[in-house]
């Protein structure tokens, strides 16, 4: 009886040990299930979620503080992988946070511009070039399309336009054929 | 001598129709009013524009130069005036349109000076910068930029140069009549790239259905000084493709997700050696390039035709379109693509065009559900499962496709060419790799904003803190200061003033530059008065710290 108490009591001891000490050696910097979830989100940064970006969204609903279907520009198939990501049913987008727009780019109005960096301030991703009085240009091909700078401006001088199809970004379309049963 | 011959798997053999165009020699055609040049004509990066509107150009001139490492120049074609550079249609599956130079031809054909390139004598480096300006692409119809493949040797050369004489696709017969009239000068054309690349063996494959070509060059090796084997393949569609050509004679696989020059091979097509050896033998940059037109048309044949020129001003040429053609085909039956208009240019990679009729290419019957039989995969000359890809990239299910190799996919057309149940697969696979393709750019484009997203809020942080220490410093300076004074009293007075005086810095409003001088000396006597009232007040706090300590 005593010795299988010490054995019962050794065995929980250095089992104890041996997780207390995998604890700390594999500990993980960050949270795992956050970067997952961040690298579905289309990093456009424009806060339609209702967060001040991509990363506050994902610990948002890392944390179940929020639903997975508030981004709009990740659209249903973004809303599709985070389902599948959580192991949930996935839902359709909630409208109250916006609906999927073509992709746009930010076009300063270069004549219009009075330098006043009010849209370099608000671009999350630092799309927007210019110093204070001269003129500012967006880099196309860095903007998220977020449309953070449009409201800023003060002499609405930033349209987004939508990016269209080019001979280099053209997709072949889905076959469209009709498959017969065969009889 | 004869060499011998490996296999690969599958393939097909369909109808030739080759001998309609074989019947007459390559005819010279004229100069067109207008020639359009479309910047993109090559795989790779669309080259810097290098005239403007109205420039007048010679024949051979740099219109455009190659950008990146790969890409390709553009020259003008002929002499003439540039009228505008702007978007136009241009030969490509998506009938969309693209930058274009469009120039008015004067009738003079009047070269550029050029001369020859001393490419024995020339530095490995300025060859490769001189090839890089010749603007010279693959032009068996993947177009790829020809400088990437001929960069000189440094180090061991190649095991095996290998060109390709092949054109195993049905109709094309560019490269055979090639073969028959200019043989010479595509064997000079070999032995420059044997020396650029320290080739051990040099090998032309020709498929068996083409013995002029296979006795004209048969001919010209025998007078070159180089050691190069003629290899007949059998005709079997896809013995073109390059890596097919090199299994057929070398016996070498090139694995997948590999280039062919990692195991030692590198394949040139026959017109892209002829136009080297032009290039570095007369300094003559690729000005035109020669065209099948066959199919329904009044005399299919050979054309040497400017780039540039309309498909329209080409089918002319070969006695009109007849009446009941219905469509324009810019490559072989099997992997080319329906023509957006007639207007269209041909470019570097058109290398043939077909008038397209029902009586030649009847509507396919409705597809109907994969069987299973895999006669498919039988005919896969890459050893693929085309079922399988065909399932996945139906459903969408991209990742699935990629893992079965989509990306290893040719595209060769065999096996929606004997699939019993007429599906049109490769429409399938296309489709799914320009997908992936997108969400891979989209995944791209997301990395780098979250990249930059970060950087942005890591840089407001530091200068947050970088602010922060700032004052922090700054109070901790003017203490130091006070320090070496012995009396704490003084010192307690100097400390408070300090803080005050931080205190004040950090809510005083900017907006005191642009006044006047008067008003300024105003707000300085009041700023005085205020300090001392508050240097009053410090002392009367230190008196009251002394009494309580
Ligand atoms: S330029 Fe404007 S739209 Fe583009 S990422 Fe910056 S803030 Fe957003
Ligand atoms: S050949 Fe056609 S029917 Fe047969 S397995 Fe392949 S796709 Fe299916
Ligand atoms: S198109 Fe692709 S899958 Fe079909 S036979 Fe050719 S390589 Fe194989």
């Amino acid at each position: 009886m005593l010795i299988a108490l010490l054995v019962m009591a050794g065995l929980a001891l250095a089992l104890g040990a041996v997780l207390g000490y995998s604890s700390i050696k594999f500990k993980v910097d960050g949270d795992p299930l956050v970067d997952k979830i961040d690298a579905i989100l289309p990093q456009t940064q424009c806060g339609q979620c209702g967060f001040p970006g991509c990363k506050p969204y994902a610990q948002a609903i890392a944390s179940g503080e929020a639903d997975i279907n508030q981004c709009p520009p990740g659209g249903e198939p973004g809303v599709k992988a985070l389902a599948d990501l959580l192991g949930v049913e996935p839902k359709p987008l909630n409208a109250e946070h916006g609906t999927p727009k073509p992709k746009s780019v930010a076009v300063i109005d270069e004549n219009t511009c009075i330098g006043c960096t009010l849209c370099i301030q608000a671009c999350p991703v630092d799309a927007i070039l210019g110093a204070a009085k001269h003129m500012h240009t967006v880099i196309a091909s860095e903007c998220t399309g977020c449309e953070l700078c449009v409201a800023p401006c003060p002499v609405d001088c930033i349209s987004m336009q939508p990016i269209g199809e080019h001979v280099d970004n053209w997709k072949w379309r889905y076959p469209v054929f009709e498959i017969k049963q065969a009889a | 001598m004869l060499s011998k011959i490996f296999k690969f798997n599958g393939g097909v053999h369909p109808p030739e129709n080759k001998l309609e165009s074989t019947g007459r020699p390559i005819q010279k055609l004229g100069i067109p009013d207008q020639l359009v040049l479309p910047l993109r004509q090559h795989i790779g990066n669309l080259p810097k524009l290098r005239v403007q509107a109205g420039d007048h150009v010679l024949k051979g001139q740099l219109l455009a130069e190659a950008e990146g490492t790969i890409s390709a120049a553009v020259h003008a074609p002929t002499s003439g005036t540039i009228v505008s550079i702007e978007e136009q249609l241009i030969p490509h599956p998506s009938g969309l349109p693209d930058v274009s130079i469009t120039l008015k031809t004067d009738g003079q054909d009047q070269w550029l000076p050029h001369q020859a390139i001393d490419w024995q004598q020339l530095a490995p480096a300025d060859l490769a910068k001189s090839l890089r300006e010749s603007g010279i692409v693959g032009l068996g119809g993947a177009a790829f930029p020809t400088q990437v493949k001929l960069r000189p040797a440094s180090g061991p050369g190649l095991k095996y140069l290998i060109v390709n004489g092949a054109e195993c696709e049905p109709y094309i017969t560019c490269d055979d009549l090639l073969m028959r009239e200019r043989a010479d000068e595509i064997v000079k054309g070999i032995e420059i790239a044997q020396h650029l690349l320290k080739a051990e063996n040099c090998i032309v494959g020709i498929e068996d259905n083409k013995p002029e070509a296979e006795r004209a060059m048969r001919e010209a090796c025998a007078k070159s000084s180089l050691k190069i084997t003629v290899a007949v393949v059998p005709t079997l569609y896809p013995s073109g493709d390059a890596r097919r050509l090199t299994a057929l004679v070398t016996g070498i696989e090139v694995p997948s997700g590999k280039r062919s020059t990692d195991v030692g091979v590198q394949v040139f097509n026959v017109a892209t050696l002829l136009s080297v050896y032009r290039y570095l033998t007369f300094g003559e940059t690729t000005t035109s390039r020669i065209v099948t037109v066959t199919g329904n048309v009044r005399n299919p044949g050979n054309y040497e035709v400017l780039l540039g020129t309309p498909v329209e001003f080409l089918l002319e040429a070969a006695g009109g379109a007849l009446s009941d053609t219905n469509g324009l085909i810019m490559g072989g039956p099997m992997m080319g693509f329906q023509l957006p208009a007639a207007k269209v240019p041909v470019i570097k990679a058109t290398n043939c065009i077909i008038a397209s009729a029902p009586r030649l290419f009847p509507e396919p019957p409705p597809a109907m559900p994969c069987i299973r039989c895999a006669r498919c995969a039988d005919a896969c000359p890459v050893s693929l499962q085309p079922q399988e890809l065909y399932w996945f990239s139906r459903a969408k299910n991209l990742e699935k496709a990629r893992d079965y190799q989509l990306f290893d996919c040719i595209e060769c057309g065999c096996c929606s060419y004997v699939c019993p149940s007429d599906i049109p697969l490769v429409q399938y696979y296309r489709f799914a790799k320009s997908e992936i393709i997108a969400q891979d750019k989209a995944k791209e484009a997301a990395n780098l904003a979250r990249e930059r997203n970060e950087f942005r809020l890591s840089r407001i942080e530091r200068e947050k803190q970088e602010r922060a220490a700032k004052h922090a410093q700054k109070a901790a300076g003017a203490k130091a200061d006070a320090a070496p004074a012995d009396d704490a009293k003084k010192a307690a007075i100097q400390a408070a003033m300090a803080r005050a005086q931080a205190q004040k810095t950090e809510v005083t409003p900017q907006n005191t530059e642009n006044l006047s001088p008067k008003v300024q000396a105003e707000i300085a006597e009041a700023d005085a008065r205020r300090a001392e009232a508050e240097g009053a007040s410090a002392v009367d706090a230190a008196n009251q710290e002394q009494q309580e300590g």
